[in-house]
């Protein structure tokens, strides 16, 4: 389950004003993030955000051209990559090709100056972790890439570091193993309580396996939330647009009424929406935009809606995805069509949907987000 | 300088035409003949290089290596070679870092000046390496030889070594520093293990491009002579020939095995990365 308490001040991995340029190109801008210890941190965005360079310069390969970064209360500012207390699984795994299993996972205890036999133990315990024992001997160029990227994770955690950095450590898995790699590494996390960053461009990947996601987009960090709240009270439109699907509505601010906001949406009429938890952008007359998940819209019988909560349209596109129909309502007033996600359920209690039926269309109002426009 | 073999392919789908492999075989005889007189005349019967063959004989061999004017030049080329060699693989290996792992402003035109001395005829390199050493009283021996070598042969390190170092992954290196080993150690560890077949093929191309040059060791050389600089000042003399054509043959033999050694570990180092491709992601 996320832990819902944001970290404090004094997190255990700290990045702090950190912008960072190549050449007048800025890939990280003004990046403020607080990782608790322990914690399993994602760094989510579409390629070419920044979250790789934020990761590197976690890991001590790129420095900040402004800010620093703090771990476990250290300023890492001047502290190579090979001096910190993180570890990376990288995106290519990066096996050593001229070393066997064996000496790719011991690699880091060199420095250690253990005995033999302690480096042997452990390499084998790590192996274990990994669920695969007894493949030290195996040669670099014989592993399958779920072998090469267990085998990356060992190597890292071995040195038993105190921040795992994992760059898209599953995008080179076939869909199948990527979701058991998924279940697994979440398990491993719990288990070995290491803080882990790990770094994906799969919104459900990061969903499924973080305690809190930072959502980038363009050099910034937009958002910094739990699964949940990311999901449900994104802060902005880009956020609201990369993690699952939303229907926005060009709106304009009426006024307040008790705790809620009242909007003049297209194609929606007056809507009435629950207040956001930030909202020093709302003032009577202010342009916003108003968001709705496509399931969080019900199919009502005609004359069921609610003032401000309602909206009749007709049914235009109809997709049959067994667990569900995805359907595209055109509303008067508005040129794109509402998508709306129906599920099973709900579906067998209407009749069939056809196009150029008339619907009505029904939601909560907690469900109509109000973003900035 | 060596002419490196190269295989030659026709599209696949073409069938080879009775014509061009007429032509081939034509070109081939045309390129190798000469030189296979090398190896023939050295071992026939007579001082004079001509047809008929007389009878089969060493002595020539023997000849070439009691020769003490011939081996002392051979041992200069050998010395000559091998700290040109060494020297600019070398400085090979510094270029071909610089040039793949790190982001540099002005690269691209470091890269050519650098590979410029492939492009200038040698006889101008010659010259004007002449007139640069006269001009800071540096005395012509082998080590003004070395010195044009070096500069010589520093490209054709560098061929070999940017395309061995651009040819493995760069977060191999990122992660030996990652999982706690200092820069050195990194290079020791995993950069050198990596590009040792492309650093032993540098080492023997530049040799052989260094043992085989005549015009900058004849240049440069002011009284020292390297082999292929006593073999030209020996052709004035018929009765040496012969002895002559034996430690070329001997040279050529050497140079094949060195080429193919060469080339051969290049390959075996460009299938292991394929191999690890095809694997791997």
């Amino acid at each position: 389950m996320s832990k819902s308490s944001p970290a404090t001040q004094d997190g255990y991995l700290r990045i702090e004003h950190v912008t960072k340029r190549f050449m007048g190109v800025t890939a990280v801008e003004n990046a403020n993030i607080s990782i608790a210890r322990g914690e399993f941190f994602s760094l989510l965005g579409p390629s070419g955000c920044g979250k790789t360079t934020l990761l590197r310069m976690i890991a001590g390969f790129e420095f900040p051209t402004e800010g620093a970064i703090y771990m476990d209360g250290q300023d890492m500012s001047a502290v190579p990559a090979n001096k910190r207390p993180s570890n990376m699984v990288f995106q290519s795994y990066a096996i050593f090709p001229h070393l066997n299993v064996h000496d790719n996972i011991a690699y880091g205890l060199r420095r250690l100056r253990l005995s033999r036999r302690e480096v042997n133990r452990r390499v084998e315990e790590a192996l274990a972790m990994i669920h695969l024992p007894g493949l030290g001997k195996r040669r670099a160029d014989q592993l399958s890439g779920g072998q090469r990227q267990r085998i990356a994770l060992a190597r890292a955690l071995v040195n038993r570091p105190k921040v795992l950095l994992l760059d898209e450590p599953l995008g080179a898995l076939d869909k199948k193993l990527r979701e058991s790699m998924q279940l697994e590494l979440r398990e491993l996390q719990r288990s070995v309580g290491i803080t882990f960053v790990f770094v994906t461009h799969d919104q459900e990947e990061a969903l499924s396996m973080s305690d809190r996601i930072a959502v980038m987009f363009k050099g910034k960090v937009l958002q910094v939330a739990s699964p949940r709240a990311l999901y449900e009270a994104p802060n902005c439109r880009e956020v609201a647009d990369f993690i699952g699907s939303i229907n926005f509505f060009e709106a304009t601010v009426r006024g307040q009424e008790g705790g809620d906001v009242i909007l003049e949406a297209a194609g929606l009429g007056t809507v009435r929406a629950n207040l956001p938890a930030e909202h020093g952008f709302i003032s009577p007359g202010a342009r916003v935009i108003a968001a709705i998940r496509p399931e969080k819209i019900l199919l009502l019988a005609d004359g069921n809606g609610q003032p401000g909560q309602s909206a009749v349209g007709v049914i235009g596109a109809h997709a049959y995805l067994g667990d569900r129909d995805h359907l595209q309502v055109a509303l008067s007033g508005r040129k794109e069509p509402v998508a709306v996600a129906a599920q099973q359920i709900e579906r067998a209690l209407t009749a069939r949907f056809d196009s150029g039926q008339k619907v009505t269309l029904g939601w909560d109002k907690a469900a109509m987000l109000v973003l900035p426009g | 300088m060596m002419a490196t073999p190269r295989r030659i392919q026709s599209p696949k789908t073409a069938r080879p035409s009775i014509g061009l492999m007429i032509f081939a075989i034509a070109y081939l005889v045309f390129l190798y003949l000469p030189v296979l007189f090398l190896p023939v005349f050295s071992l026939n019967d007579s001082a004079f290089i001509k047809f008929p063959l007389e009878g089969f004989t060493t002595r020539w061999y023997d000849e070439a290596l009691s020769d003490q004017n011939m081996i002392a030049a051979l041992m200069n080329s050998l010395k000559v070679g091998a700290i040109s060699a060494v020297s600019a693989t070398f400085l090979g290996l510094l270029a071909a870092k610089a040039v793949t792992r790190y982001r540099m402003r002005g690269a691209g035109t470091a890269m050519g000046v650098i590979m410029l001395p492939l492009f200038i005829p040698e006889i101008v390199l010659g010259i004007s390496m002449v007139l640069l050493f006269d001009a800071v009283d540096l005395p012509l021996s082998l080590v003004t030889v070395t010195i044009g070598h070096i500069m010589l042969t520093v490209p054709f390190a560098m061929a070999v070594l940017i395309a061995r170092m651009d040819g493995f992954d760069k977060s191999l290196e990122e992660a030996s520093l990652d999982l706690g080993e200092s820069a050195w150690m990194t290079f020791w560890r995993v950069t050198f293990p990596l590009v040792l077949p492309g650093i032993v093929s540098s080492l023997l191309l530049t040799f052989i491009v260094s043992f085989d040059e005549f015009l900058i060791a004849f240049f440069l050389g002011g009284t020292d002579m390297t082999l292929p600089v006593y073999i030209w000042s020996q052709l004035r003399f018929p009765a040496k020939l012969p002895s002559v054509l034996a430690m070329g043959a001997l040279i050529l033999v050497a140079s094949c095995v060195l080429v193919v050694l060469a080339e051969w570990l290049r390959r075996r180092g460009v299938s292991d990365e394929a191999k690890k491709g095809a694997i791997g992601i």
